[in-house]
């Protein structure tokens, strides 16, 4: 500490900050495109990306995570496509998920609440497509027991 | 006081201050939501409802603090009157009205977007002028006054705050490329360009109260924010393990966010340095007590709170439980609430033309305040453990496991009521001066 004198702390700093921040976009831009290379085989459908929207206007981060991000309120959602058997029977995920919606809140006591978002049948078709989509990216094998989330 | 600019600061340490309150107010809705869910029905005001204006309101009153903080210390630094005070008037009027209309529209159900960034898109490019005005004032002010390490620190850590909120306009179809992007503005704001804020505010506090040399002070700085970056901007990794993009971040994250500790423990040492190689005492020692426990709290917080679960094999498990929200308050808190909760305190004298008052109930209020956000921390924190276990070890589903913690809620829900009630005893310690109007004695002159 010593022997550093500030001018040559402040040129590290900035030098050492600029090499960083390279690296670290040069990686970001790698996994920008394989993410891009990924919506081959992962189409983003006019109806995934509006149901996203939805999903941002109406806030369900704030109650959900999402891959384990957002809040903490309720249930993970990334792969909740499959947990209500999406990949075998499709059309009967669809309406569950559907029946799930219209049914809320439950009103049971000590349970946490989702409001009732009064959704039009595109909006909840393609909020519905959007979860679909998300179920099928590789999370790299996260959360470790599907089931609970 | 020096210089008669530096008064525009009290404006935004006061807006600062009934953010906060709204915040915590907020923040006891949500908790007694946990508990009792159903305290109010969710189609009149959903938890969504009141974790956004909770957290919003957390990063709107930091920065207000942060803006007015500049402005009060830039004239001392820079030994010149800001370049246009008027504009700084200007400036948290827009702001403070902006953020006024954004909370009655998230009531209203006006909003949408990503966590933290739930605001209109009016709202948001009101931000970026807002921020245009703030940067061009103290950039020319800077510019034409003296220049210290301390400015050139603080306002490259503002420039870097305005430049990766852009982040927020980006928001792409691709949740996975939509997820890279948001850590740009959450993730290298706190663990990167906040912490060279919070540091050189921290140093300008420690050379006003303890009159040690500037030249020491400087190279220390540069040493902290330069472990800061070197190991944050890497470390963003930590949040791109499992959102879908590829597995090297989970080797890139683990070593790099392993680091990030490193600067928190510097600006512990950095303090407590400083005060025992330090002169004189100050006779605010109330703001001295707050810069110390910014440093302890924030390492606890960030430092050992964020260590704890920040290396991948662990972060599998532990991801998006309570413990990232016990992590989440503690630093919060402990870095960045405390660093401007201690300019208030150091502040607050000169700007009403008196001496240091009220010194004791100061005091009582930081202990009330932080030992309410550490028990509200230490309830979620066994909330998470027992969650990370019981949900991601054993695999009970979430809806089980949330009425096993009840316990845990309810004493996070105590915490909470502590940490209101120290909030009420600072507001009442800073801004209900004595009687006595005490001219600003020559112990008060800063030290140089
Ligand atoms: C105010 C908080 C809140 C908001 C906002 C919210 N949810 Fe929920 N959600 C919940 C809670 C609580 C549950 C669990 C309810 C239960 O099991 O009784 C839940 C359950 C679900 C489930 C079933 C999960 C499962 O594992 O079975 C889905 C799907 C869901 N929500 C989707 C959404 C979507 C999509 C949105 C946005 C349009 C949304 N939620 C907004 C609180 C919320
Ligand atoms: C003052 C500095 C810091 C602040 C204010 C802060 C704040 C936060 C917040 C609010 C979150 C939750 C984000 C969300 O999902 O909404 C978070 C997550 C996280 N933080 Fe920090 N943090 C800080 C420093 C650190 C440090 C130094 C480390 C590591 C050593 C760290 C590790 C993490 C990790 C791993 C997560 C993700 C948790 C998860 O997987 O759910 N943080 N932080
Ligand atoms: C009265 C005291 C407080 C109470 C009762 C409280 C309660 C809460 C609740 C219930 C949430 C939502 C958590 C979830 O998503 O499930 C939350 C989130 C959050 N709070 Fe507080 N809070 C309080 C004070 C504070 C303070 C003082 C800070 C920081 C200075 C803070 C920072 C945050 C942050 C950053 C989040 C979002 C990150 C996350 O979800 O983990 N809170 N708080
Ligand atoms: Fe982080």
């Amino acid at each position: 500490m010593e022997r550093l004198t500030t001018a040559a702390a402040r040129n590290i700093f900035y030098g050492g900050s600029v090499f960083f921040f390279v690296v670290f976009a040069a990686l970001v831009a790698n996994s920008y495109v394989q993410a891009r290379t990924m919506e081959r085989t992962h189409p983003i459908s006019a109806a995934v990306a509006h149901g996203k929207r939805v999903w941002e206007q109406k806030a369900c981060f704030d109650c959900h995570t999402l891959y384990g991000e957002g809040a903490r309120f309720a249930p993970e959602i990334g792969k909740v496509w499959l947990k209500y058997g999406g990949d075998s029977d499709p059309a009967a995920a669809e309406d569950a998920l559907k029946s799930w919606f219209a049914a809320q809140p439950t009103g049971v006591a000590g349970r946490h609440q989702m409001p009732q978002f009064h959704l039009s049948d595109a909006d909840l078709h393609d909020l519905i497509a959007f979860l679909r989509w998300t179920s099928s990216i590789n999370t790299q094998d996260w959360p470790p027991r599907p089931a609970a989330n | 006081m020096k210089y008669q600019s530096q008064r525009v600061a009290l404006p935004y340490f006061v807006g600062a201050l009934t953010i906060f309150t709204l915040q915590l107010v907020f923040g006891l809705i949500g908790a007694a939501m946990y508990v009792d869910p159903l305290l109010i029905s969710p189609n009149i005001l959903p938890f969504s409802v009141v974790r956004m204006i909770h957290t919003n309101a957390l990063i709107v009153w930091l920065l207000l603090g942060f803006f007015g903080s500049t402005f009060y210390l830039l004239p001392e630094e820079t030994e010149r009157e800001l370049h246009s005070p008027r504009l700084a008037l200007v400036q948290f009027w827009v702001f403070f009205a902006a953020a006024a209309f954004t909370v009655v529209g998230y009531l209203f159900g006006n909003y949408g977007g990503r966590s933290y960034l739930e605001q209109p898109m009016v709202v948001k490019v009101g931000i970026v002028l807002v921020a245009l005005m703030f940067l061009y004032n103290c950039s020319v002010t800077a510019l034409r006054g003296r220049r210290t390490v301390i400015t050139g620190i603080l306002l490259l850590g503002l420039w870097g705050i305005a430049v990766f909120f852009l982040f927020a306009f980006y928001d792409p179809a691709n949740v996975v490329i939509d997820k890279m992007f948001w850590w740009w503005v959450v993730h290298l704001w706190v663990e990167g360009v906040w912490e060279l804020v919070m540091a050189s505010i921290l140093a300008f506090l420690l050379i006003k109260l303890t009159g040690v040399d500037r030249e020491v002070v400087e190279k220390w700085l540069y040493v902290i924010i330069g472990t800061a970056l070197f190991s944050g901007i890497l470390g963003t990794g930590h949040h791109y393990y499992w959102i879908g993009a590829p597995a090297y971040w989970q080797w890139i994250g683990t070593i790099f966010s392993a680091v990030e500790p490193l600067p928190f423990f510097a600006m512990v040492i950095f303090a407590f340095a400083m005060v025992w190689k330090g002169r004189r005492t100050h006779p605010n020692g109330a703001a001295l007590l707050w810069s110390l426990g910014c440093a302890v709290t924030a390492f606890f917080g960030a430092g050992l709170l964020g260590f704890l679960h920040t290396l991948a094999p662990i972060n599998y498990y532990t991801h998006g439980t309570q413990l990232t929200a016990a992590h989440g308050h503690l630093s919060f808190y402990g870095a960045y609430a405390m660093v401007n909760l201690a300019m208030f305190t150091y502040a607050m004298p000169p700007l009403l033309g008196r001496a240091p008052y009220r010194q004791r109930l100061n005091i009582v209020s930081f202990w009330i305040l932080t030992g309410g956000v550490a028990l509200m921390s230490a309830a979620l924190m066994f909330a998470g453990l027992l969650q990370t276990h019981l949900e991601r070890v054993l695999g009970q589903p979430y809806m089980d496991v949330q009425p096993q913690l009840t316990l845990f809620y309810w004493i996070r829900l105590i915490g909470g009521v502590i940490t209101a009630s120290g909030l009420v005893l600072y507001l009442v310690a800073i801004l209900v001066p004595g009687r006595r109007k005490v001219p600003v004695a020559s112990g008060l002159v800063p030290a140089e």
